[in-house]
C-alpha cells in the first residue's frame, strides 16, 4: 500500500504542472450531432449541434412551433410514435448514439423523466402511480417499494399532502399536485434526466413557483432539460440557454451571458417582446 | 339573449328533450306489453322445468331447456369474443398508433362484419359445419355467436381506447414501459368502463339473437350437457311459441320474453357491479 501511495504521489508530482493549468470541463450528458427531422416537406429540426451539460438546467428557448418539444421527443425516442417524422444524425447519451443503437428502447427512455405539458397521471391510486415507476426498476419487495413511494413523494414536496389518501384517485388532486406526483413517478424509475416539456404552463402562479423550486433543488442529482417559452421562465431558472427559431439553433450559451448580451437580432427581439 | 335566440333554444331544447323521453317511453312500452301478456303465463314452473310432451300444444312444462342453452350460448360466445376482441381492440390503440391508415382499414371491416345480418352469419355457421362433419350442436351455436358479436367487443373498445389522450399513452411509455405493459397495465385500466359496455352489448346481442342459431345450436326440449349436443334458445323458444295458434302457448311466449329480458338486466347489474369493485381495486 505504501509503495502504490508514493508511486501515485510521484505521479502527481510528475503530472502536477498539467493540472493546474487545465480548466475542470465536465463532458457534456448529451451531445446532439447535425440532427434533423423530417415531417413530409416540412423540416422541422434543422441541423441541431447541442451539448448538454450534466447537473445543469438547460432551457430550450422560442416561440411556439419553432421545434422545442420535437427535439425533446428526439431525446426520449418518442418521435418513433410519429410515422410522419424522420429523423436523422446522431444523439450520445452518456456516449450511446441512441438513434443508432440496439439497446431497448425502454432502457434508454428510463434514462429520462418526462413531465408533459398536461399532467397525465395512470388510472391507478397516487400511491399506485408512483410505485409503478418503482416495479418498472424490478423491485418486487413490498416494504421497499412502501418506502420509496413515500422518498420520491417527499422529494416533490407531496408526502404530507397526500399521505392520508395514497389510495384516493389521483383525479382528486389539483393539477399542481398532479403534475408533482407524475414529477415523482418520473423520478421513481431513477433517471439521470429530467425532460420537462413546458410543465408549468397549466399551472397556476404558486403550483408553478413551486416545480421552479423544485426543478432547483433537484439540479443537484439530475439534468434538467427545460421547454419553455417564457422568458422570464428562463432567466429565473436557467443554467444555459439555447434560443430556437424555426427549427434553428440561432444562439445558445451561459444563461446571464445571454441575456445580458444577445448577439442575434431575434434574440433581442423575442426578449424586448417577453419583457 | 335576443328573441330569435330563446325560441332557437326552445325548439332545440323540446325537440332533443322528445327524442330522449320518446325512446325511453318506447322501452317501458315493449317492457309493460311483455309484462302484462306474459305475466298469466308467467310460473315457477317456466324457469325450473323442461317442456314435457304437448308444451307446445298447451301441455305441462317450461322453458329451463332454452334458458341453459342461452346461457351457455351467450356466456360462451362472450367469453370467446372477449379472448379475441380485447387484444385485438388493444393492439390496434398501442401497436398500430403509428399506422392510421392500417387502423382505419381495420375499423372500416370492423364496421362492415358489425353490419352483417345475423342470417348470414347463421348461414356461414351453418356451412362451416358440413364442411367439419358437425351436427346443429352447442359448440356450433357458440362459436357461429362469437363470430357475430366479436366485431362489437372489438369496435366498441376500440371506440373508448381511441379516445385516451396520446399524452397519457407518451407519458407511459417514457417511463420505459414495454407496449404489452402500457396495453394491459394502463390502456385496459383507463378504457375499463368501455370495455364492460362492449362485454354487455356483445352480451345482449349473443343472447337475444335467434336468426344464427337456428341451423347452427339447433332446438331441443333437453338440457345440453355436452359440446356436441343441440341446445334450445330463448329467442328460438319465444319464435316458435309466438307461431302457434293455442292462445296460451302465444302467451308463454311473452313469459319467454320476460324471463330473457330479466336474465339481460341481471347480467347488466353484475357486470356494473363487479367493474366498480374492479374499479376500486385499482386505487388499493
Amino acid at each position: 500500500m505504501k509503495i502504490m501511495h508514493l508511486q501515485n504521489n510521484e505521479t502527481m508530482t510528475e503530472q502536477a504542472p498539467d493540472i493546474t493549468l487545465k480548466p475542470k470541463v465536465t463532458p457534456p450528458i448529451i451531445k446532439i450531432n447535425n440532427l434533423n427531422v423530417h415531417a413530409g416537406q416540412h423540416h422541422i429540426l434543422k441541423n441541431i449541434n447541442l451539448e448538454i451539460t450534466k447537473n445543469k438546467i438547460t432551457v430550450l428557448l422560442g416561440p411556439s412551433g419553432c421545434g422545442k418539444t420535437t427535439l425533446l421527443k428526439c431525446l426520449n425516442k418518442l418521435t418513433d410514435l410519429y410515422t410522419e417524422l424522420r429523423v436523422s444524425g446522431k444523439i450520445f447519451i452518456e456516449e450511446d448514439d441512441i438513434l443508432n443503437t440496439q439497446k431497448n428502447v425502454p432502457v434508454i427512455r428510463q434514462k429520462m423523466g418526462l413531465l408533459s405539458q398536461l399532467p397525465y397521471p395512470l388510472p391507478i391510486s397516487i400511491f399506485k402511480n408512483v410505485a409503478y415507476g418503482i416495479k418498472l426498476k424490478g423491485v418486487r419487495d413490498k416494504k421497499l417499494i412502501e418506502y420509496n413511494v413515500e422518498k420520491y413523494l417527499r422529494e416533490v414536496g407531496l408526502w404530507n399532502e397526500v399521505k392520508d389518501r395514497l389510495h384516493n384517485s389521483p383525479t382528486s388532486l389539483s393539477i399542481g399536485q398532479q403534475q408533482r406526483l407524475c414529477l415523482a413517478r418520473g423520478l421513481a424509475v431513477k433517471p439521470r434526466i429530467i425532460l420537462a416539456d413546458e410543465p408549468t404552463s397549466s399551472l397556476d402562479p404558486i403550483s408553478s413557483k413551486i416545480i421552479e423550486n423544485l426543478f432547483r433543488k433537484l439540479k443537484k442529482n439530475y439534468t434538467i432539460i427545460l421547454v419553455t417559452h417564457i422568458l422570464r421562465q428562463a432567466v429565473r431558472l436557467a443554467d444555459n440557454v439555447v434560443f430556437m427559431y424555426y427549427g434553428e439553433i440561432i444562439e445558445q450559451g451561459h444563461s446571464k451571458d445571454l441575456f445580458k448580451n444577445p448577439k442575434t437580432e431575434k434574440l433581442r427581439e423575442y426578449m424586448l417582446e417577453g419583457n | 339573449m335576443n328573441r330569435r335566440k330563446i325560441i332557437e333554444e326552445n325548439i332545440f331544447k323540446f325537440l332533443s328533450g322528445f327524442a330522449t323521453y320518446s325512446l325511453i317511453a318506447i322501452l317501458a312500452f315493449i317492457i309493460i306489453i311483455i309484462f302484462v301478456k306474459g305475466f298469466n303465463s308467467l310460473s315457477i314452473d317456466m324457469v325450473i322445468k323442461t317442456p314435457k310432451g304437448g308444451y307446445y300444444y298447451g301441455g305441462e312444462g317450461g322453458v329451463l331447456n332454452a334458458i341453459i342453452g342461452s346461457l351457455d350460448i351467450a356466456f360462451g360466445a362472450t367469453f370467446i369474443a372477449i379472448l379475441i376482441g380485447m387484444p385485438a381492440a388493444l393492439y390496434i390503440n398501442v401497436h398500430l398508433i403509428r399506422y392510421k391508415r392500417i387502423q382505419n382499414t381495420i375499423r372500416y371491416l370492423l364496421d362492415a362484419l358489425w353490419g352483417i345480418p345475423s342470417i348470414v352469419y347463421g348461414a356461414f355457421g351453418f356451412t362451416l359445419m358440413l364442411f367439419f362433419g358437425m351436427n346443429a350442436s352447442l359448440i356450433a351455436g357458440i362459436i357461429t355467436i362469437a363470430l357475430l358479436i366479436t366485431p362489437i367487443v372489438v369496435r366498441t373498445f376500440d371506440e373508448v381506447l381511441s379516445t385516451i389522450p396520446m399524452g397519457l399513452y407518451e407519458a407511459t411509455l417514457a417511463l420505459g414501459s414495454t407496449k404489452t405493459e402500457t396495453a394491459f397495465k394502463i390502456m385496459f385500466k383507463q378504457g375499463f368502463s368501455g370495455f364492460i359496455t362492449a362485454v354487455l352489448l356483445a352480451f345482449g346481442r349473443g343472447i337475444g339473437d335467434a336468426a344464427s342459431v337456428l341451423f347452427t345450436a339447433g332446438y331441443t326440449d333437453l338440457i345440453p350437457l355436452y359440446l356436441d349436443e343441440p341446445a334450445a334458445t330463448l329467442p328460438l323458444a319465444i319464435f316458435f311459441q309466438l307461431g302457434s295458434p293455442i292462445p296460451e302457448v302465444r302467451e308463454r311466449a311473452f313469459a319467454a320474453a320476460v324471463i330473457l329480458t330479466i336474465i339481460i338486466l341481471i347480467i347488466s347489474l353484475t357486470a356494473r357491479y363487479f367493474s366498480k369493485i374492479y374499479s376500486k381495486s385499482n386505487l388499493k
